[in-house]
């Protein structure tokens, strides 16, 4: 196990030891302690080592990862697991504004709640949320699945392309071209194996899925109120 | 969707052909007597000239707006209005054909461990693959490494062909993140975040379904044909303060090694310039209004946003305060056509300038060749700026296979060589004969301005005068 303490030492000299380890390093279990809130730590991991944050951290934690497996025991900022290409990001509390924005790929796991625009941007990336999530979540999303098993604030889904939203409790609003779906039994299924994956118990049968109506994929004159 | 024509050209012409009847002819019907007008007698409307005539009756018949390719067609003030004071007796010219004068210029000196030196200050703008065809993207990529330039991806990612064709490459982060991963981050030379761009500040990019094939939707993440539209605001960022904590974070991601530019659209340029510098970037990249675009609303491009020139003094004027020019380089775009006008976009302060829509003019773009697939789309060479409709004639906006095959990227390649030689070797001409041995000596004082908008704009003298319109009082 290695041991970084951020309180003597910092983010840049963690972020370059993590990014010279060899493929074949031994040394893929890691402890961060004494964060304190700190922005762009552990970003841009590019193997797969186990990485444990003990405390809350500022924006950005563990963006793009690759691979790795980072666990942050806290609180964290804007942008966690932002652009995550594979790996899983989780958060033990809660997240603000953005989480797993842009994601291509991999899992992000909030146990908490997550503030705004959780998903936005998504392109790949399974994000499963414990809590409830803020408004404009999900917003312009691509691919992917979005799992929360709270509540969803308003604008949910806003101008969505092909990712699939699934939410256990109330929707405050949807956003423009988001609409209600069937839950189908492979949605049912793809739902299920999520929440397990993220380690998160919750009734898939009171799960309801969201999508895109397509309606503003081309131009139309009549669409004009949606732009 | 297609405008009917109100009348055909047969019923035009029969039309004409009635209205040449003698008078006499008016008892036949009311129709037959009534001739062609004299048009010096027809008073035309200032406000309602044909081409607006034509656009509302467009906006009549589709109830969208018009979406279109190229930059600005409106006359603004420009490099144009600015002349150099070649030396003479108190000034010592060069040798024009004999004495050294330098091109190169180092770009990311601030922060970056690996600042990329290029041979000249000409840079090729972010256009997009995608809204370029892979083999423009080549043909650029060529020229570039030829040159001792660098070349920029766009929105939709960095490709292969290009990677491999450019030895100095520059990697944009958009507001859409399309194709963005951290491989591609950490293979190229600089990072370019790009707030906006000249031809739409404030504006996202805008890719229609025709250009939308099969691997350009795989890499963007997006359903095939649809009319994309990208995000005008960054998914994980807001203001200056969480700018400066992402361009950490890429700096992180990057190990400090790369040059961070950050590109804005010429708006409020004096305040988004100092804002940009003071969030860390390396390089500050301007894109005034004249910059082209490969699809955006035409009231968009032709109203809002600055021109270059205004813009580039506020943006000098923002450096000089904070006592970073220099030190935080500065590359100018939107507009740049020729060496004269990248000597004067020097002479104001510029680090470099960056060309977008004359690589594509360089390429083919508007040349006088398959001219009825031009008026195909209802246009003639010299006037096209359909790259929105993804049927370029010259095979340069296109995803069309067919098309894109009459550009071969060797041919490209040597054609925007031989431009970004051109342009250097007029950029040289003109700095010898300000007795400059490096374009980079190029100053103010070695500038004078045609037009009082200009003098105003650009800050220096109208010719003949020490007048520089709101100085001194007056």
């Amino acid at each position: 196990m290695q041991i970084v303490d951020l309180a003597q030492s910092n983010v840049r000299t963690l972020n370059q030891r993590l990014h010279d380890l060899p493929r074949d390093t031994n040394e893929r279990a890691w402890r961060i302690l004494n964060p304190r809130g700190a922005h762009a730590v552990a970003v841009g991991l590019n193997l797969a080592v186990e990485i444990h944050v003990e405390g809350h951290v500022g924006y950005y934690c563990a963006g793009m990862n690759k691979e790795a497996t980072v666990v942050i025991h806290g609180q964290c900022g804007w942008g966690v697991g932002e652009n995550i290409m594979s790996g899983l990001v989780r958060v033990t509390g809660n997240a603000s504004q953005a989480a797993g924005a842009s994601g291509h790929g991999g899992m992000v796991v909030i146990e908490g709640d997550a503030g705004p625009r959780c998903g936005i941007s998504m392109k790949g990336v399974d994000i499963v949320v414990g809590g409830s999530i803020g408004n404009f979540s999900a917003f312009m999303a691509q691919a992917g699945n979005l799992v929360v098993c709270g509540d969803a604030g308003d604008a949910l889904g806003d101008s969505l392309y092909e990712a699939d939203l699934y939410v256990q409790g109330k929707v405050a609003s949807l956003g423009a071209d988001c609409v209600e779906k069937k839950m189908t039994p492979k949605d049912a299924k793809t739902v299920a194996a999520l929440l397990a994956k993220a380690g998160i118990k919750a009734d898939v049968a009171r799960f309801r899925h969201y999508g895109s109506a397509r309606k503003l994929y081309h131009f139309h004159v009549d669409h004009a109120d949606a732009y | 969707m297609p405008t009917k024509r109100p009348h055909s050209a047969k019923s035009a012409k029969s039309r004409a052909a009635k209205s040449a009847r003698p008078a006499k002819a008016a008892a036949t019907g009311p129709s037959a007597k009534i001739g062609p007008i004299d048009p010096n007698l027809l008073r035309p409307s200032a406000a309602f000239p044909p081409q607006v005539i034509a656009e509302i009756h467009r906006a009549a018949d589709q109830g969208l707006y018009e979406i279109r390719g190229f930059g600005t067609k409106r006359k603004l003030p420009t490099f144009d209005d600015l002349l150099l004071l070649g030396a003479s007796v108190s000034r010592y010219p060069l040798e024009g054909y004999r004495e050294k004068c330098d091109t190169n210029v180092v770009l990311g000196t601030r922060f970056a461990k690996k600042p990329i030196e290029l041979k000249i200050p000409i840079t090729v703008a972010g256009m997009s693959f995608g809204s370029l065809s892979a083999n423009a993207k080549e043909s650029i990529g060529r020229a570039c490494t030829a040159m001792g330039t660098s070349s920029t991806t766009g929105d939709g990612g960095m490709t292969e062909e290009e990677r491999r064709a450019s030895k100095t490459l520059v990697y944009q982060v958009l507001p859409s993140r399309y194709g963005l991963n951290p491989d591609d981050l950490r293979r190229c030379d600089a990072i370019e975040v790009v707030i906006g761009q000249g031809a739409k500040p404030g504006g996202g990019g805008m890719l229609l379904g025709q250009k939308i094939s099969p691997r350009v939707a795989k890499m963007r993440t997006l359903p095939q044909g649809i009319d994309q539209r990208s995000a005008s605001r960054h998914p994980d960022w807001t203001g200056p303060d969480d700018l400066t904590i992402k361009l950490q974070e890429l700096r992180e991601i990057t190990d400090w090694e790369k040059p961070i530019y950050v590109k804005i659209g010429a708006t409020r340029t004096y305040f988004d310039t100092q804002l940009a510098v003071k969030a860390g970037a390396d390089v500050i990249v301007l894109d005034g209004m004249q910059g082209g675009t490969g699809a955006t609303q035409d009231v968009f491009i032709e109203h809002v946003g600055i021109p270059t020139l205004p813009a580039l003094r506020l943006a000098v004027d923002a450096l000089m305060e904070l006592d970073m020019h220099r030190k935080v380089q500065l590359i100018v775009s939107g507009g740049i056509r020729s060496g004269a006008d990248v000597a004067k976009a020097l002479a104001m302060g510029a680090d470099a300038v960056s060309i977008g829509s004359a690589v594509l003019v360089a390429l083919g773009c508007n040349r006088p060749v398959h001219v009825e697939e031009y008026r195909a789309l209802g246009t003639e060479p010299g006037f096209c700026h359909h790259c929105h409709t993804g049927r370029c004639p010259v095979g340069v906006t296109t995803q069309d296979e067919k098309l894109q095959a009459r550009l071969d990227p060797e041919r490209g390649g040597r054609w925007l060589r031989n431009y970004l030689s051109t342009l250097t070797l007029e950029l040289q001409t003109m700095a010898r004969a300000c007795g400059k041995t490096h374009v980079l000596n190029l100053e103010p004082e070695d500038l004078v301005a045609l037009t009082v908008e200009a003098a105003a704009m650009a800050r220096v003298p109208l010719a003949g005068t020490k007048w520089i319109p709101g100085q001194g009082g007056y």
